[in-house]
């Protein structure tokens, strides 16, 4: 104590933030801690942790390395059914954890009806809404399946889509083409301007990128995204300069494959038109990297969060292919102009999985100006991201932020930092009205939600040491 | 009147916010009766005792924040609900993405040479944070109450044996390098060391002694269980070492309740080998306790801080103006026959104990919530019998609602209510200033004033109230502006809790306000 009346007086505040104004007043330096109580996740869980440290410690270092080290690269187009692995002619993959017809929220339900209505199974929605709801189709998770889609997430079998490859651990992933914005069919639309859509990117699109990546050959992923990164893309709900930067790298290659100008021009401006093409690409090169850390014994790291609408779900590397949920929250969002909060889905799609990488809400640091366009300030974007380094395990090696003298973005989140901290994923995102076919009506913010986390830390303990039976 | 109650999940809020928020809501149109609370066993038990609790609430948690409301009739639930949310809406607006750290760790990767850890949260996670701050070589003024007496023990001894300071838990003032933490005052620096196991005990005596003009070295809390069996006085000793080899230290002045036997062995075999004057005042403890050589014994706080004066080495140049006792009464019989008793309505949980112990003398039969001495236990908290000292910080009354330092409400209800009473001769209160108290406290409570003057009248009786102020004209209320408006508002403001109990002693036994 005597040493505290020579040395003075620094004080670090945990609690109420008037004792620390008096320190101000007082010109007492002094530090303010935004503590929240942790999470109540019980006591056997908590014991069960405690007592497994360090082989958590250990399991997740082996995981983040993995996630770190991934090398995503496109390497080609193919057919849904013909590529993407457990596929059926009767099956539809959708975006977030499984959910039966009779849960699904509008928008999915859209996105299903058009697409029976593309794979010609019928040609009328009542009927398509019949099939669906009547056993025949099959609905498994994108994530199931080594896929991943935004919004509704629907994958059929005719759809083409990208396949992507990780060099370094050798696993496979797949993701649809992006639409573009408005009336389209991962918002719910199915109308017959929908459907068209589709088949001439069936037709014209697939074959002509196809050809395309066939003559530049595989596509460096991870070297776009850190690029876009540092030229203000998060790549979630910004990626124009991502997107661009595809286009740079395709452009030739589209021209040269092409014997019709027409059709390359096309093509061309189909990608120059949609700001979010680049969005499926960087959901995909997530799932590579995430997917590499998978069945991880031990490892508390997470490695999906996805949505379907209905329910939020993770999943982690120390817990298998079992998914932790709760309800879907709605975003915090600016509305365009006419809508409301009233009129929006709950959170939706796969797209999560890019702050799962690091990405996205958690790089909002990079991306000013899509905070502005959720209703924030610059500072707001720094602060974000500055909290997520509280919950991730690593600093990433490749996707670094310029604003923060170029620190790699917090990657790697540790399911037991959230409970510890009590700090929830941030994700920034777009919102879809809750009706099939209208659309995104606004972008906002929102923190994960706590219930999926507090399950998953449950499972993990139980995985850890399985409690007997009563 | 229509239930309503709801829960809202995961969401914290400190102590000082959630009474804001409690405020705020209870002062919604329509609204008769709330609680905005954590959703603890003991709270849902509260809030059903309170006639609030509906079916929603039951699987409310720990980590949950309850909201219960009993709306006057015809007010639309919805609408109510609707309000409430953008009310907490409001308030998460401005926690979101702060920057701010979120652990020890982070806060010490801002401030590396920290000293100390200032902790007020929960009690259930203060005991952690607490040894979390000590592993880190910091000391720590635990504010924070409800920590288990085992994991206080744990500390002490901890921070003991590594040459660092717990205050607390339960502390809720302390004077280090003369900067008042938490709820403490603005004083002057001298020569006077204090140590107290008594928040209100250390404001009272810091404020008379730099009131008088003199200072303040070093004040140090232990909270209040420290000098108990269990704990065995190891911070009240740490502090009094302290003290022993401080340089700026003259006189060492030691507040608390009587401590256990073996720890005042303790305490006063130290007080003996030290080379310094040293003044005990162990409220209620009897009068042979501690006297011989260089220990001296004080009775009330106000004789604690004359006799550390008196000890003093140093010599006051300039004395602060002094509002002074109050000498310009009426003289004449004042009371209505049936004025007889004295209710005594405190903020200050040690006020309440000396207010008792000096009344004890004079008056019989003196009821408490907390009764100290020969008081005995009064059966319904919410109406006084007889003499009747409360109190009002107590867990009781501030369950849900703000503690009364900070906010008047519930005591002005109680003031009203005893003036409404005929028997009630005299009312005396506290007022507490400084930082952390009722930013205005002027505001908050001349209304009860005015309306204690309108039952006078209505009722042509004089219900005088009496307070003493505890503050300087440093700390933000200004003790000067705040004792000129009660005055001039009719209210008898004398220096000290201690002149203020034996004002209210002298009006009911002489049955008038004059001053003798």
């Amino acid at each position: 104590m005597s040493k505290l009346f020579q040395t003075g007086l620094k004080v670090i505040n945990i609690g109420m933030k008037s004792f620390k104004k008096t320190l101000e007043k007082q010109h007492v330096e002094s530090v303010q801690v935004d503590w929240r109580p942790p999470m109540a996740i019980g006591d056997i869980a908590a014991s069960i942790i405690r007592a497994n440290t360090g082989k958590i410690e250990a399991a997740n270092a082996e995981a983040v390395n993995k996630i770190l080290n991934s090398k995503p690269f496109i390497e080609g187009m193919g057919k849904a059914l013909d590529v993407i692995p457990g596929m059926k002619k009767k099956m539809l993959l959708h975006a977030g954890p499984p959910v039966p017809w009779q849960k699904m929220c509008g928008p999915m339900r859209g996105a299903i009806i058009g697409a029976l209505i593309y794979e010609r199974m019928t040609d009328s929605p009542e009927r398509a809404e019949h099939i669906a709801a009547s056993g025949e189709i099959e609905f498994s998770p994108c994530h199931a399946h080594s896929a991943v889609g935004p919004m509704a997430g629907i994958v059929s079998p005719s759809m083409p889509v990208f396949m992507l490859k990780d060099d370094q651990n050798g696993n496979k992933a797949y993701c649809t083409m992006n639409e573009g914005l408005g009336k389209v069919l991962r918002y719910g639309a199915f109308d017959s301007d929908v459907i068209a859509r589709l088949d001439w990117m069936e037709k014209i699109l697939a074959p002509s990128l196809m050809r395309a990546i066939e003559k530049t050959g595989r596509i460096d992923l991870k070297n776009i995204i850190a690029q876009a990164l540092q030229m203000g893309d998060e790549v979630h709900n910004r990626n124009r300069a991502a997107t661009s930067l595809l286009y740079r790298t395709l452009a030739p290659a589209v021209i040269l494959t092409s014997d019709n100008s027409e059709v390359a021009a096309s093509v061309l401006e189909f990608i120059n038109k949609n700001d979010h093409f680049f969005l499926n690409l960087s959901m995909g090169a997530s799932k590579l990297s995430l997917d590499a850390a998978r069945d991880i014994a031990y490892s508390s790291i997470v490695v999906a969060m996805a949505r379907n609408g209905t329910e939020f779900g993770i999943q982690t590397a120390g817990t298998g292919d079992q998914w932790f949920t709760g309800p879907s929250p709605v975003p915090d969002a600016l509305f365009f102009t006419g809508y409301s909060k009233d009129d929006a889905n709950p959170d939706i799609g796969d797209s999560s999985i890019t702050e799962t990488a690091g990405l996205g809400g958690f790089a909002i640091a990079s991306s000013p100006a899509i905070v502005q366009f959720v209703g924030g300030s610059t500072q707001d974007a720094i602060n974000y991201s500055l909290k997520m380094y509280e919950i991730t395990a690593a600093e990433n090696n490749i996707y670094k932020i310029p604003y923060l003298d170029f620190r790699g973005t917090p990657t790697g989140i540790d399911l037991l930092k959230i409970a510890e901290k009590n700090i929830l994923p941030f994700i920034d995102t777009g919102v879809a009205h809750k009706e099939a076919g209208i659309g995104q009506i606004g972008a906002g913010v929102l923190s994960a939600p706590a219930e999926p986390f507090i399950r998953a830390i449950a499972g993990l303990a139980e995985k850890i040491q399985p409690q007997k039976e009563h | 009147m229509k239930k309503i109650g709801f829960i809202r999940k995961g969401e914290y809020h400190d102590s000082i916010s959630l009474m804001l928020i409690a405020k705020q809501i209870s002062g919604l149109p329509g609204v008769a009766d709330s609680a905005v609370v954590i959703g603890s066993k003991e709270n849902k038990e509260v809030i059903a005792s309170a006639g609030l609790m509906t079916q929603e609430l039951i699987p409310a948690g720990e980590s949950d924040l309850v909201v219960a409301l009993k709306l006057d009739d015809g007010i639309d639930s919805d609408k109510m609900i609707a309000e409430i949310e953008a009310i907490f809406r409001s308030k998460n607006k401005a926690g979101s993405g702060t920057g701010l750290p979120q652990s020890i760790s982070g806060a010490l990767d801002l401030l590396p040479d920290a000293t100390l850890a200032l902790i007020s949260v929960a009690g259930r996670y203060a005991g952690d944070l607490a040894m979390r701050s000590l592993q880190r070589g910091l000391n720590v003024m635990l504010f924070s109450d409800n920590v288990p007496v085992d994991k206080e023990i744990e500390l002490k001894k901890f921070a003991a044996e590594r040459n660092l300071f717990v205050m607390g838990p339960d502390c809720g003032t302390a004077i280090i390098n003369g900067v008042p933490l938490a709820f403490a005052n603005e004083v002057s620096r001298g020569d006077i060391g204090i140590v107290a196991a008594s928040g209100t005990g250390l404001q009272e005596a810091s404020c008379l002694i730099s009131n008088s003009g003199f200072g303040i070295s070093q004040a140090i809390g232990t909270g209040g269980r420290d000098v108990k069996k269990e704990v065995g006085g190891i911070m009240f000793i740490e502090g009094m070492k302290a003290l022993a080899s401080d340089a700026r230290t003259s006189v060492i002045l030691l507040i608390s309740k009587p401590p256990a036997a073996e720890v005042l062995e303790k305490i006063i075999s130290l007080a003996r080998q030290i080379d310094k004057p040293v003044i005990g005042l162990f409220l209620g403890a009897p009068p042979e306790l501690m006297t011989g050589g260089n220990v001296r014994r004080a009775s009330t706080l106000e004789e604690a801080a004359q006799l550390a004066i008196s000890c003093s080495k140093e010599r006051t140049v300039s004395r602060p103006a002094d509002p002074g006792t109050d000498d310009h009464l009426e003289v004449e019989p004042a009371l209505a026959p049936g004025q007889k008793y004295l209710r005594g309505l405190y903020s200050g949980g040690t006020f309440c104990d000396e207010a008792q112990l000096i009344c004890n003398d004079s008056l019989d039969e003196i009821y408490s919530n907390t009764p100290f001495g020969s008081s005995r236990m009064l059966k319904h908290s919410w109406k006084s019998e007889k003499h009747t000292i409360l109190d009002m910080g107590d867990d009781e009354f501030t369950v849900g609602k703000p503690h009364p330092m900070i906010d008047y409400s519930t005591r002005n209800k109680r003031i009203i209510a005893e003036a409404d009473d005929p028997e009630t001769a005299v009312i005396l209160l506290d007022i507490v200033l400084g930082y952390g108290a009722n930013p205005d406290p002027l505001a908050d409570i001349v209304p009860a004033i005015i309306s204690v003057r309108g039952i006078a009248e209505r009722e042509k009786r004089r219900i005088p109230l009496v307070c003493s102020v505890t503050g300087t004209d440093k700390d933000p209320q200004n003790r000067t502006a705040v004792v000129s408006a009660l005055r001039s508002h009719g209210v008898i403001v004398m220096r000290s809790n201690a002149a203020a109990c034996r004002k209210a002693i002298q009006i009911i036994t002489r049955r008038s306000i004059s001053h003798v």
